[in-house]
């Protein structure tokens, strides 16, 4: 009881973007992770891609307020990783004897695809920043994900106000907005 | 500029810092212009993006961080001697993957062109199963039809019919001291004449009972040269088998009789059949219809097939079926009621040797002549 009560508050704290929480869900699960990575074919780089890859997608699903995990995080932790992992090594061709699963899993298929768009959409956006160019990346980073306010951004990029901050900030999302939908139509 | 000042307005509105008038009249705008409308959906939902964008780059940031604090502290670990380990065979890996994936399809190639030969230059190697008879190609004939030429001016004891070839050869064994064998079913199938082998002594045989579907049939020495044994040394075994049980084969894969030993691998046969079991011993074309005996020299089946694709996975019937062949053949034709099952072992405690010895005496090839 104590332990499930346990997982609720590290997933919510995951969800606040919380150290603390992050940091013991990392302690708890990430050498597990690495010994099943390491035992099927994988190096250390690959153990820390993919177990923060997974811890991704708990992100997304603790921000999610209609999610309800249903088994241990460490189980959907594991669960999440061999599913990746698989898919890693199959599109790596490297076609190995059955990964070994001493661990219980659950099945994962609906965050697997979820991930894949969510990721896909990262990609696109990720491609859209980094074709920007500057100052227009660092501006829109600043505002869109440190979330930093206006008169502060205009003091960093030395506009004289925040008025004249807040038009380049606009003329640069209007371009972002046009590379990020071009790609759109490309797929 | 008109457009910024739209985007700022729509952002505003989207993020919900607009007055409550002003509101209103966005809204009263949005209702009238589809173009606004449009532009508003289009930006909530490029906004979603972006925001989820930045989230997800910043937990990947703080992932990242925390691993590198983590592994700082030593909180994890990146095992070191494993990395020593890993890495040299990677090196090696590395060093001669291209040689090495040559190497291999290479073999492949090899292996598959001769696999692909083999199948296409034997015949019925394509079955799973092998029945483990032998057949006589056509250039083995010749030299045997020289040979029994040859035999049959020094010693007229050959009773190979001279218009007849002969097409099969496997193994039989007696259940019978009066003469009565047990064989495979598909050893001696549509055979004209049978003559069966011990000793280097010919004799007569006659197929008094075949049944195909559990491929056993029965036979006859119908010669007056053979002679009757007193007894059979061995008795065939009614209780059931052991996984792991030692167990020995004697058979003709070639013209010398041949002694092969094993184990009792499965209690089942191919494809889960449960009237016959698997044992793990050399056999080989000929070895068809030859006893398979436990370490007491009893009978405990009768040897029938391989899997084509394994190695030393041989099926071999189980002895309870020889009784029941034998109840139906006493059902057919009550001239065999006197046929009896031999009870008594006198091969117990012997040494293997011994025991060959006696029981070889009881193992007869079989030859099918076809017309």
């Amino acid at each position: 009881m104590k332990a499930e009560s346990n997982d609720k508050d590290l997933l919510e704290g995951l969800a606040r973007n919380d150290s603390g929480s992050i940091e013991i869900l990392y302690k708890q699960n990430f050498a597990m992770i690495q010994s099943f990575i390491i035992q099927n074919n994988g190096s250390y780089d690959d153990a820390r891609d993919i177990f923060q890859e997974a811890m991704m997608v708990l992100y997304e699903k603790a921000k999610d307020e209609n999610f309800v995990l249903t088994s241990q995080i460490k189980t959907y932790v594991y669960s999440i990783c061999r599913r990746l992992w698989l898919k890693r090594l199959q599109y790596n061709q490297k076609f190995v004897a059955p990964v070994d699963s001493i661990q219980e899993t659950i099945p994962v298929e609906e965050e697997i695809e979820q991930k894949q768009k969510l990721d896909d959409n990262f990609e696109m956006m990720d491609v859209a920043m980094k074709s920007l160019g500057e100052p227009c990346k660092s501006l829109l980073e600043a505002y869109y994900i440190n979330k930093k306010h206006m008169t502060e951004i205009a003091d960093e990029f030395g506009y004289t106000n925040a008025d004249n901050a807040k038009n380049q900030k606009y003329k640069c999302l209007m371009r972002l907005k046009k590379l990020f939908f071009a790609q759109y139509k490309n797929l | 500029m008109e457009e910024i000042v739209l985007l700022d307005a729509v952002e505003r509105y989207l993020n919900g810092e607009m007055t409550a008038q002003e509101k209103t009249y966005f809204e009263d705008l949005r209702a009238k212009t589809p173009e606004i409308d449009q532009m508003v959906v289009e930006h909530h939902l490029f906004l979603n993006q972006l925001n989820q964008y930045g989230d997800q780059k910043q937990m990947k940031a703080k992932l990242h961080d925390i691993h590198n604090q983590l592994l700082e502290t030593g909180e994890i670990t990146q095992g070191e001697p494993l990395v020593i380990k890993s890495a040299k065979v990677l090196q090696l890996w590395n060093r001669h993957k291209r040689t090495i994936a040559v190497a291999a399809s290479i073999a492949g190639i090899t292996a598959l062109t001769i696999s692909g030969m083999m199948s296409y230059f034997t015949p019925k190697s394509n079955a799973e199963i092998d029945k483990l008879k032998r057949d006589m190609s056509k250039f083995e004939q010749t030299q045997k039809d020289q040979t029994r030429a040859i035999l049959n001016i020094n010693n007229a004891i050959s009773k190979a019919p001279k218009d007849q070839q002969q097409r099969s050869a496997g193994t039989s064994f007696l259940i019978d001291a009066k003469g009565y064998l047990v064989t495979n079913s598909h050893v001696v199938n549509n055979a004209a004449t049978l003559v069966v082998v011990n000793n280097g002594k010919e004799y007569y045989a006659k197929n008094v009972f075949n049944d195909p579907a559990n491929d056993i049939a029965i036979l006859k020495i119908d010669d007056k040269d053979f002679q009757a044994l007193t007894s059979l040394p061995y008795s065939i075994r009614k209780s059931g088998t052991d996984l792991g049980e030692e167990i020995f084969t004697l058979g003709y894969p070639r013209n010398q009789i041949v002694y092969g030993k094993g184990y009792l691998s499965a209690l089942s046969g191919n494809n889960d059949d449960t009237l016959s079991v698997q044992i793990s011993v050399d056999a080989n074309p000929g070895n068809s219809g030859g006893p398979v005996m436990d370490k007491n020299g009893d009978v405990i089946g009768i040897l029938n097939s391989r899997q084509v694709n394994a190695n030393g996975v041989v099926f071999a019937n189980k002895a309870s079926n020889i009784a029941k062949a034998l109840s139906d053949l006493k059902e057919d034709d009550t001239t065999y009621r006197s046929v009896k099952l031999p009870v008594a072992n006198s091969l117990k405690g012997k040494e293997r040797t011994q025991q060959v010895k006696q029981i070889q005496n009881c193992v007869f090839m079989v030859k099918g002549y076809y017309k």
